[in-house]
Order: C-alpha cells, then sequence, then structure tokens
C-alpha cells in the first residue's frame, strides 16, 4: 500500500517537471522560462525525498539542503541578470 | 496494525497529497494567460506541495526507523522561507523589465506609480504629434485646393 501511494507520488512529480520543461521549450519570456526552473528545482527536492523513502536510507537528506540552497541563488542571479542586465554590481548607489 | 504503520501511513499519505498539489501547480503553470498568474500557480502551490512531501518524508523517518531527522527539519524552513521571496523577485524583474500582460487583464495601477514621468512625457509627444499631423493636413488640403483651382 505505502510503495503503491509512494511510486504513484514520484510519476505524479515526474509529470509535474515535464510540464514545467514544456513551459521552458515554449515560454514568451524570459521571467516565464526563470519560473518554470525555480519550480522544476522545488519538484527535485521533493522528489529526492521520496527517493530517500524508496531506497530506506537517511543519506539523501543533505542533497535536499543544498539543492534548495542553489535553486535559490539560481533564481536570484537571474532575477537580477534580468532586471539590471548585470548580476554583481561594482558600484552599488542605489 | 500499530502506531509505527499508522505513523508511516499518515507519512505517505502526505506525500501523495504533495504530489497532487504539485500537480495542480502544474496544471496552472501551464494554462494561465500571462507571466504574473503563472507565478501565482509556481510559486504558491508548488511550495505546498514540496512543504507536504519534506513533512511526509519526515514523519515515515520518525516512525519507521525512529529518526529525528533534523536537516529534514531544516530542509523545510529553508524552503518555505526561500520560495515566495524567489517568486516575489522574479515577479519583480519580470514587471521592470516590461514584461507585457495579459490581454483579459483590466487594471495596471503600479505603471503609474513607477513610470509617471515616463508616461507624461510621453503623452507630451503624442500631442506635438497630433499637432504635426495635423498642419500636414491643413498643407496637404491646401495643396488639394490649389491643384483644382488649376485645373479650373
Amino acid at each position: 500500500m505505502i510503495e503503491t501511494m509512494i511510486t504513484i507520488s514520484l510519476v505524479l512529480f515526474t509529470i509535474t517537471i515535464c510540464i514545467a520543461v514544456l513551459r521552458i521549450i515554449l515560454g514568451p519570456s524570459m521571467p516565464d522560462r526563470v519560473i518554470a526552473l525555480d519550480m522544476i528545482g522545488v519538484n527535485l527536492i521533493a522528489m529526492i525525498a521520496v527517493v530517500s523513502i524508496m531506497l530506506n536510507t537517511a543519506a539523501f537528506f543533505e542533497v535536499i539542503l543544498i539543492l534548495g540552497i542553489l535553486s535559490f541563488i539560481g533564481t536570484i542571479a537571474f532575477s537580477k541578470s534580468i532586471e539590471r542586465r548585470v548580476i554583481i554590481e561594482r558600484k552599488r548607489d542605489r | 496494525m500499530n502506531v509505527n504503520e499508522i505513523g508511516e501511513f499518515i507519512g505517505a499519505l502526505l506525500i501523495l497529497t504533495g504530489g497532487f498539489a504539485s500537480v495542480i501547480s502544474a496544471f496552472g503553470l501551464i494554462r494561465l494567460p500571462d507571466v504574473y498568474t503563472r507565478s501565482h500557480a509556481a510559486t504558491k502551490s508548488s511550495t505546498l506541495a514540496v512543504l507536504l512531501t519534506l513533512l511526509g518524508t519526515f514523519l515515515y523517518f520518525l516512525f519507521s526507523q525512529q529518526i529525528f531527522s533534523v536537516r529534514l527539519l531544516l530542509g523545510i524552513i529553508f524552503v518555505f522561507l526561500t520560495a515566495p521571496v524567489a517568486g516575489h523577485l522574479i515577479v519583480r524583474a519580470a514587471y521592470r523589465s516590461k514584461v507585457k500582460l495579459a490581454d483579459i487583464s483590466t487594471e495596471d495601477e503600479l505603471f503609474e506609480v513607477l513610470y509617471k514621468e515616463e508616461k507624461e512625457k510621453e503623452n507630451e509627444v503624442e500631442i506635438e504629434e497630433d499637432k504635426e499631423v495635423e498642419v500636414v493636413d491643413e498643407i496637404e488640403i491646401a495643396k488639394e485646393n490649389d491643384g483644382i483651382s488649376d485645373k479650373s
């Protein structure tokens, strides 16, 4: 029973990631693609948690933390790059 | 059915709910008309989905292996803190880089706050262009009249 539920949820997360990839390909503007990428990162976190249940090990929990941090920093860098065309500002005057 | 099995079942149920919420947010991402409405679907319900899944994983490991995983709790807190911030920043960048709103949206109040001066300049330019167009029309009308008078 529990095995079945976990497998079904893994399939559902896979469907979500496929739809987000579709939005990345279709996306009319750059922020659309970044939002879809952020969503893929968040869903990967959930998938790794489910996989760690399936493999019955607690070794993948660091991966969850690091993937969360990387996804957040990536989204921030993309949004700064879209807004001001630079990521690292040498002189910040505002 | 002892306590551990019930706990594992609740964890698996939370994970399944998270999977359904994730699919619902994916449908929002593919069907909504513009980037602002899409960000609602992508950030809010996706955060809910991943929170449910991580909570289910936490409960599952707590009851099946008696592991109280602090790392999973840290991951929950981190996702809960950062996902709305990332969504807000990317939508702000989208508005500042002038991504168009959907055609069905009726009002844009932020435009007047952010771009009031530019809008006034645009209005002045438009008024001047209108004047020029009127002048050109008058000249053309005068030419036509001249042509008619020449023919007659």
